[in-house]
């Protein structure tokens, strides 16, 4: 049978306030431990909790990038359960009433069209701490500093169907919360983390079939391996008449396979109910719209002004908007070269080139937006030429130098457009090689074409590669074809 | 001294008569000759009291006291109070030494009281006879073999039997104003948000509410200027100006509407409890004020759904007292579901347990709607209940508890102990402030007179109670105590 996978997500995003969502405690991360944790976050008793704006404000921001309605009430519930790193035994999070209602994200597949993805809803809620199996000799160690930090969970409807959909759906939530500056979207560090709902159904049938849950999965790769591997699992067992066990299951990076956590019997009922503690949130129109004053320019916008003013093609654009940083540094690429296309080439080819080479992102580049457009600029001034600027490139990538400039002329790479200059040079080549010379004379017409590469070449070897390439090119033909 | 008031000790200090030190130190004598036959202390903090006594005496002899200044206060154990133990009546805190000050706490600090220590109470507030403590049953000082009433018994019994002028308590569905009734002393529960819950260990947060408990309406009057007010760390207290509580304690009654519920005087109601009361409404008219009869329909559906809300709040409030982090840990836990059911086992006694069992099952999937919600919206009609009442009347006026104190031990069934709470759990829900003052005796036994008023009216309940108690004895009444 033709199984069709049926896939939502639930993917959590840290907020990057600069204290936690109920208390003043600060949330950076990698302090030691249960430093960052204040009487509120180790639930004292007594402590109360207070709403930081801080988060409301991005959580808004966010269901008003997606389009989403934004109610004017919300209401914080607790969901009860015991965890050694649940201080207060429950989770304040949002139920019924969530901060953002429904909205959608556009994703780009691979071969460029475009999906709208709907949201259910996005909730704000509080993290747990960490629990420490290691080094505490058969006991657990609990570390509560990211207890109370803020996270927004952006709930899907079961609208993607493949692992790449998936995959893609988490980059373009990734694109959004980065662009908006409200999560620094850092999987390694755990700033977005998914929960991932498979299940199979017969092609054409539209009732949906039993689901699985994938908890805590935490890169795009693991999030695609994941559902790879879910689809095989489960239509191996549908293969074979089995029924699919609504559970929870977990992925292991390492094994590369899921397991089962906790089936459904096995759940907890969580209680939820309104938190005294905190009013119901209510947010006016006059709230919102400020809060609308304040959104950047989003992806899809971006997207579609790098095509339609800089004329780039949907690929380019598409690549260069997948974050933010990223963005702003072909904008501001683009600016000092003032070529579009040839920020882009470079951006694209030589930069991400060099920096997946090394295993650094964009915000780890050694070579600044400055330093590159620098560099482009003077390519398009015909100060230098390609050859030359790799090598600048290179230097920079080294940091052998401060500017494009200062390395181009300490190492004499300046393009020499002097005539009398190259034509000596060209002179030079063509009486040190009569052999070619011979051979081009005699060659037909298309043939020739070709041969005056080699003429060319040792021009430029003798130039030490400053020569223009065009201008050596010239010049060369018109003295051989002289010679016919 | 131990007879004074707040308000005749706050004009003793500053006319010179007597210094912070000395009575202070002449209330703790006092703790330490009466409470063991009491039980109203859980921790007598006389180290801090005498420092606190002789900072204070300094203030006001450069100049800078308060009215406050210097009096000493006692706090009911559920009030977080910073290096000293705040056990909230329970084993299950018997080792945890708060690590910082309620803010009541610390704005009655910064008003320059004495602290005496922490009084006794029912474990977590849940009890209406103090008789649910770790730390034994409190005594009420007009008769040892009677309880005080509940939760906040050990500062009421502290107050009335002189060892101090005033007490903190809390009050969820009663605890600050029945055992007021009991033990002979004025007891207020402001408005819900007045005053802060910060650093009150919570047992149904949307109910519970600090007040002041001490002789007279004045000195309550005069504690709630330093207790009320907005606080950032309690997204529930309300910002709204807090009057001069002092201010108009005599504005005259003439014209006062009183309302009399039809269903606080019904069955269950004893008749001693009845005629006091009926002769303080009595007092009223010749102050000049009219009596009618109101109806607040919805009075029988108040214990039920207090018996749904605040367990469900409780159950998941004390979720927190896991043995991880602080309180009472089992020994030698085998693994976490082990270290958690033997922990909570012996850290909560009966009361606490019967209520985290009952509110788990209320807020269980397939119980919520029939039990949570129907609650809440038999809330939503008490309150209507009320707001109505207050249209055609300025106060509302019945019995504090349906009958004087009864003996230690004669309440061994839960819902018979719920029904003492039959007059007072009504206000919590509605969120409305209560006040009770002594209104007579019967058997020498206290009766408590209970007056309510619309939301933010606590500046009138305590002019209301002021005029009477200038009317009026039964505030002066102590019970005998053999020195």
């Amino acid at each position: 049978m033709q199984w069709e996978p049926v896939i939502g997500l639930e993917v959590h995003v840290q907020l990057s306030t600069c204290s936690k969502i109920f208390s003043g405690a600060s949330t950076a991360f990698g302090a030691e431990a249960n430093t960052q944790a204040c009487g509120i976050d180790l639930a004292l008793p007594g402590t109360l909790p207070v709403l930081n704006e801080n988060a409301v404000a991005m959580a808004v921001r966010f269901g008003l990038a997606i389009n989403a309605e934004i109610p004017e009430y919300s209401v914080f519930e607790r969901k009860n359960y015991f965890y050694p790193d649940l201080p207060k035994g429950y989770q304040t999070s949002q139920m019924a009433h969530p901060v953002v209602g429904r909205g959608e994200v556009d994703i780009t597949l691979g071969d460029g069209t475009i999906k709208t993805v709907r949201i259910h809803h996005a909730h704000m809620e509080e993290d747990a701490g960490k629990s420490l199996h290691e080094d505490y000799s058969g006991m657990t160690g609990i570390d509560l500093n990211r207890a109370g930090t803020p996270l927004l969970e952006i709930v899907s409807e079961p609208d993607m169907h493949s692992a790449e959909e998936a995959s893609a759906y988490i980059r373009a939530i990734h694109a959004i919360v980065t662009y908006l500056g409200i999560s620094d979207g850092n999987m390694a560090e755990g700033s977005m983390r998914c929960d991932v709902n498979v299940s199979l159904r017969p092609k054409g049938q539209e009732k949906l079939g039993t689901r699985a849950e994938i908890k805590n999965v935490n890169s795009f790769r693991f999030v695609e391996r994941a559902i790879a591997f879910e689809i095989e699992r489960q239509s191996e067992i549908l293969e074979e008449g089995g029924v699919i066990v609504q559970e929870t299951r977990l992925y292991n990076p390492d094994l590369d396979e899921t397991r089962s956590m906790r089936t459904k019997e096995e759940a907890n009922d969580y209680r939820y109910f309104p938190c005294p503690d905190l009013l119901p949130l209510m947010l006016d129109e006059a709230y919102i719209e400020h809060q609308r004053s304040l959104l950047p320019e989003l992806p899809s916008e971006k997207r579609q002004r790098f095509v339609e003013s800089l004329g780039l093609s949907t690929y380019d654009a598409d690549v260069l908007t997948g974050s933010r940083p990223l963005a702003e540094y072909f904008e501001a690429v683009q600016k000092l070269c003032g070529d579009a296309k040839l920020a882009a080439n470079w951006v694209q080819g030589d930069l991400l080139g060099r920096l997946n080479r090394d295993g650094l992102d964009i915000t780890q580049t050694p070579v600044n937006a400055e330093q590159l457009g620098g560099l482009l600029a003077r390519l398009q001034d015909d100060t230098i030429n390609g050859k030359a600027a790799k090598q600048v490139f290179a230097d920079l990538w080294e940091c052998r130098g401060e500017t494009a400039d200062e390395i181009i002329e300490t190492r004499g790479l300046k393009q020499v457009t002097d005539t009398g200059a190259i034509e000596s040079l060209c002179d030079q080549v063509i009486a040190d090689n009569p052999v070619q010379v011979t051979q081009y004379r005699e060659a037909s017409e298309d043939k020739r074409g070709k041969m005056i590469g080699f003429f060319v070449g040792q021009v430029m070897k003798a130039s030490r590669g400053t020569a223009n390439p065009p201008q050596v090119n010239a010049m060369l033909t018109e003295k051989l074809d002289a010679l016919l | 001294m131990h007879d004074k008031t707040l308000a005749e000790l706050a004009r003793g200090l500053a006319a010179g008569d007597f210094s912070s030190r000395e009575l202070t130190t002449s209330l703790l004598a006092r703790i330490k000759r009466h409470d063991p036959a009491i039980n109203s202390f859980i921790t007598v903090t006389e180290e801090q009291a005498l420092e606190d006594a002789d900072a204070a005496d300094a203030l006001r002899h450069r100049g800078e006291a308060g009215v406050l200044g210097g009096l000493p206060l006692a706090y009911k154990d559920i009030f977080c109070t910073e290096g000293v133990r705040t056990s909230a009546g329970s084993k299950m805190l018997d080792n945890f030494i708060a690590p910082y000050n309620a803010t009541v706490v610390e704005k009655l600090r910064h008003a320059g009281t004495v602290s005496l220590g922490k009084t006794n109470m029912d474990e977590f507030a849940m009890g209406s006879s103090n008789e649910n403590s770790y730390y034994g049953p409190v005594k009420n000082p007009w008769n040892p073999t009677l309880v005080p009433g509940g939760s906040s018994g050990g500062s009421a019994a502290a107050v009335a039997a002189g060892l101090a002028p005033a007490a903190l308590g809390t009050d969820t569905g009663g605890s600050i104003r029945q055992p007021a009734a009991f033990c002979g002393i004025t007891g207020l529960k402001p408005t819900y948000g007045r005053i802060s819950r910060y650093g009150m260990i919570a047992y149904a947060s949307s109910l519970d509410q600090a007040g002041p408990m001490a002789r007279t309406a004045e000195d309550c009057a005069m504690l709630m200027n330093a207790m009320a007010g907005h606080d950032a760390r309690d997204s529930t207290s309300v910002a709204r100006n807090v009057p001069d509580y002092t201010q108009d304690l005599d504005k005259p009654l003439n014209g006062l509407k009183i309302g009399l519920p039809v269903e606080y005087f019904g069955e269950g109601l004893a008749p001693e409890v009845e005629s006091a009361v009926r002769e303080a409404v009595k007092v009223y008219e010749s102050l000049g004020a009219q009596v009618i009869d109101v109806s607040l329909p919805h009075t029988r559906l108040a214990i039920p759904a207090y018996y749904v809300i605040a367990p469900a709040e409780a159950s998941s409030n004390l979720s927190r007292y896991d043995g991880v982090r602080f309180g009472h840990r089992c020994e030698d836990p085998a693994d976490l579901e082990d270290l958690y059911k033997r922990t909570r086992a012996e850290g909560f006694g009966d009361e606490v347990k019967r209520r985290i069992l009952i509110g788990t099952h209320t807020l269980s999937e397939g119980f919520f709607d029939a039990y949570y919600r129907k609650a809440q919206q038999v809330r939503r009609l008490i309150r209507q209940d009320f707001l109505d009442a207050f249209t055609r009347v300025d106060v509302l006026m019945g019995p504090a508890a349906p009958t004087t104190a009864f003996e230690l031990g004669a309440k061994a069934d839960p819902v018979q102990m719920y029904l003492q709470d039959i007059y007072t759990i009504a206000i919590n829900l509605a969120g409305i402030p209560g006040i009770s003052v002594p209104a007579g005796l019967a058997d020498n036994r206290p009766v408590g007179l209970q007056i309510l008023g619309p939301h933010f009216g606590e500046a009138h309940l305590l002019n209301v109670a002021h005029v009477y108690q200038q009317a009026t004895d039964w505030h002066q009444r102590r019970p005998e105590i053999k020195e």
